[in-house]
C-alpha cells in the first residue's frame, strides 16, 4: 500500500516535469546550435535556421487553410490548401488545357534547360573571353549591358516578329534572360583572381594560355557557378512570358490559360510547381558548388 | 652558377589621370654574385618590390637591362595583338623562383599539388613531380601535410608551402617579397632560420625583401638600403650574423651581440633620416 502511494506521488510530480520537457525539446528545435569557439561575439547571424523556415512554411499554409476553413476569402480568390492538392491529382491524371501536367512540366522544362544549356554553353565562354580580351570586352559589353535591364516582355514581340511563334521563339527569349547574368558573372571570375597567383604561375614557366587555364579559370569557377544560379532563376521568371503566345502547353501556359477561365487553385498550383522545380535545382546547384568548390571564399 | 647583373636600369610609371610620370628606379647599376643572401630595406615607396618585379621580369625596365649569366632577362611582352593567346611573356622565368607574402597559393590543389605545380606546368611526370616536390616539402618541415589543403594551414604554414614551391624548379635564384610579413614574431623568427637553413643547404642566390631592420641584418650576407624619390640603392654593406648564426645555432645571442646592435642603430638612423626628407616634402 505504502509503495503504491509512493508510485502514486511520483506520477504527480513528475507528469508536468514531462511537459516542459516536450516544451523545451520543442524550443530546442528553433536553438542556433553549438556556437563556434570564439564566436559567441562573433559576427550577427550566426546559427541554424532550418527549423525557423520549416515553421514559417508551416505556419503561413496554416493561416491559408484557417482562412479558407473559415471562408474569410471568397474560393474563386483564395482556394483551401486541399482544394489545390486535389487539383494537383486531377490535372497530373486527366490533364487541364488538353495536356497532363507532366507535359506541362516537361514542355517547360524542356524550354528553361535547353534555354539554360545553350546559355551556358555560350556566356561562359563569352564571359570568359570579355575578362581576358579587351577587343572581346570591347565587342560585348555594349550589347549586353543595353538589352540586360530590358523587361524580356519589351522585346518579346520582336522577338516574335523575327524568329515567328514556335519553340524557337520561346527558348530564345529565355536564353536572353539567361545569358546576360552569366556572362556577366564569368568575367567578374576572371577579374577575380590575385595578380600573385598569376605571377606565381608564370615564374614558374608558365604560358599565357597555362596561365589562363590553370589559374583564371579555375579561379573563375565559383562565381560561374554562382551566374549558373542567378541565371536560371531569371530563366524562370521569364517562362510565363515566354508562354504567353501560341503555346499549346507548358507550366506557364497553363497558369495562364487557368487565370482566363478563373481556374485559380490551377494558377496557385502551377506557382507552386514552378517554384518548388526551381528550389530543387537551386539545391542542386548548391551542392554542386560545395563539391566543384569547397575552397570558394577561403 | 651565373651572376645577376642590373645594368644601369630606370624604371618610369606614367602618372595617375595624367599627372607627372613617376620614376620609381633610377640609375640602378647592381649584382647579386652566387651564393649571396642580399637583403634589400627601405621605408615604403623606395622602390623595393619594383626592384624585385624587375629581377622577376614581372615589369620591364624603362632604360637598362638586366641579365641572368648570359641570358637578358629584361625581355618585353611581344603582345602585339590581345587575341593571341599563345602569345608568351619572356620576362619571368622558371630560372627565378618568387615568395611572395600571401594570396599567391592555389587553394583547389593540396599541399604537394601546389608545390609540384611548377613541374607540372614543365610537363614532368607525375613520379618525378611527388619524389622533387616531396624533397623540398621536406627541407620547409611540411613532410607530414602532403595530402592537406592549403587554406586549413596556418599562415606560417602556407609560407612553408610557399618556399617550397618556389625551389621545386631548381631556379637559380628565390626572390622574396616580404614573405615573412603577416606572420606573428614568434613564427617569423623560426621562418628566418628555416630560409637561412635552406639558404645553406640550396646555395641559391636569394633577394629578400622586408620591413624589419633586425630580420635585414639576421638574414643578409649583403644588406642593401634604398631611398625613395626616386628610388635608388643609397647604401651596400656586407654582413655576416647569418653566418655566426648558421655555425652557433644561437639565433637570440646573435641577435643581442654588440655589433649587431650597433649595426641596427646605424641602419635605423640612415632610414629614420629617409623618413624625416618624407614627411617634409609632404
Amino acid at each position: 500500500m505504502k509503495n503504491q502511494e509512493s508510485i502514486h506521488a511520483l506520477d504527480l510530480t513528475s507528469a508536468p516535469k514531462i511537459e516542459s520537457n516536450l516544451m523545451q525539446k520543442f524550443l530546442s528545435l528553433f536553438a542556433a546550435g553549438p556556437v563556434k569557439p570564439g564566436e559567441s561575439y562573433g559576427a550577427p547571424g550566426q546559427g541554424k535556421s532550418l527549423m525557423i523556415s520549416l515553421f514559417t512554411t508551416v505556419f503561413l499554409i496554416l493561416i491559408w487553410y484557417i482562412a479558407t476553413h473559415f471562408q474569410w476569402v471568397k474560393p474563386l480568390f483564395l482556394p483551401s490548401p486541399l482544394a489545390v492538392v486535389q487539383r494537383f491529382w486531377e490535372v497530373a491524371t486527366e490533364g487541364f488545357a488538353n495536356a497532363t501536367l507532366l507535359e506541362h512540366t516537361g514542355w517547360s522544362m524542356m524550354r528553361v534547360f535547353s534555354a539554360f544549356t545553350l546559355a551556358f554553353l555560350t556566356a561562359v565562354p563569352i564571359g570568359i573571353l570579355m575578362g581576358v580580351n579587351r577587343i572581346a570586352r570591347g565587342l560585348f559589353d555594349p550589347i549586353i549591358e543595353f538589352y540586360r535591364p530590358l523587361p524580356p516582355l519589351a522585346y518579346l514581340p520582336l522577338v516574335i516578329i523575327w524568329l515567328g511563334i514556335g519553340e524557337v521563339s520561346k527558348v530564345v527569349l529565355i536564353y536572353l534572360a539567361i545569358f546576360a547574368p552569366m556572362a556577366l558573372s564569368a568575367r567578374a571570375g576572371v577579374k577575380s583572381v590575385a595578380i600573385e597567383q598569376i605571377h606565381a604561375a608564370y615564374s614558374m614557366g608558365a604560358t599565357r594560355w597555362q596561365v589562363i587555364r590553370h589559374i583564371i579559370l579555375i579561379n573563375a569557377l565559383p562565381e560561374i557557378l554562382t551566374g549558373m544560379r542567378i541565371g536560371i532563376g531569371f530563366g524562370w521568371t521569364t517562362l510565363v512570358a515566354a508562354e504567353m503566345v501560341a503555346a499549346q502547353a507548358g507550366l506557364g501556359f497553363m497558369v495562364l490559360n487557368a487565370a482566363e477561365f478563373l481556374v485559380t487553385d490551377v494558377v496557385i498550383m502551377g506557382i507552386f510547381v514552378i517554384g518548388i522545380i526551381a528550389y530543387l535545382f537551386d539545391l542542386f546547384m548548391r551542392y554542386l558548388e560545395r563539391k566543384l568548390v569547397p575552397w570558394k571564399g577561403k | 652558377m651565373s651572376r645577376l647583373q642590373i645594368h644601369d636600369v630606370s624604371v618610369q610609371f606614367p602618372g595617375m589621370n595624367g599627372g607627372e610620370t613617376v620614376t620609381a628606379l633610377s640609375g640602378i647599376n647592381f649584382q647579386i654574385e652566387p651564393g649571396e643572401f642580399v637583403v634589400a630595406l627601405g621605408a615604403s615607396g623606395c622602390g623595393k618590390t619594383t626592384l624585385l618585379n624587375l629581377m622577376a621580369g614581372f615589369i620591364q625596365p624603362s632604360n637598362g637591362y638586366l641579365t641572368l649569366g648570359e641570358s637578358d632577362i629584361s625581355g618585353l611582352p611581344r603582345v602585339a595583338c590581345g587575341l593571341d593567346l599563345q602569345d608568351q611573356i619572356t620576362g619571368p622565368g622558371k630560372d627565378r623562383g618568387v615568395v611572395f607574402q600571401k594570396h599567391a597559393l592555389l587553394p583547389w590543389l593540396n599541399v604537394l599539388e601546389n608545390a609540384a605545380f611548377g613541374l607540372k606546368l614543365q610537363g614532368v611526370g607525375k613520379k618525378e613531380r611527388i619524389e622533387r616536390a616531396s624533397y623540398f616539402l621536406k627541407l620547409v618541415g611540411l613532410e607530414d601535410f602532403h595530402k592537406h589543403p592549403v587554406y586549413q594551414l596556418s599562415g606560417g604554414m602556407q609560407q612553408r608551402v610557399g618556399i617550397a614551391r618556389g625551389l621545386t624548379n631548381d631556379p637559380q635564384m628565390l626572390l622574396l617579397d616580404e614573405p615573412l610579413g603577416a606572420l606573428d614574431a614568434l613564427t617569423r623568427e623560426v621562418l628566418q632560420e628555416l630560409l637561412l637553413d635552406v639558404w645553406k643547404q640550396t646555395q641559391k642566390m636569394m633577394f629578400f625583401i622586408t620591413h624589419s631592420v633586425e630580420e635585414a641584418l639576421f638574414m643578409a650576407s649583403r644588406l642593401i638600403i634604398m631611398s625613395p624619390r626616386p628610388g635608388r640603392i643609397t647604401h651596400d654593406f656586407a654582413l655576416d650574423f647569418n653566418k655566426i648564426f648558421l655555425e652557433t645555432r644561437d639565433a637570440r645571442q646573435v641577435k643581442s651581440m654588440p655589433e649587431f646592435i650597433a649595426m641596427r642603430e646605424k641602419v635605423l638612423g640612415i632610414i629614420h633620416g629617409d623618413e624625416v626628407l618624407n614627411g617634409g616634402a609632404h
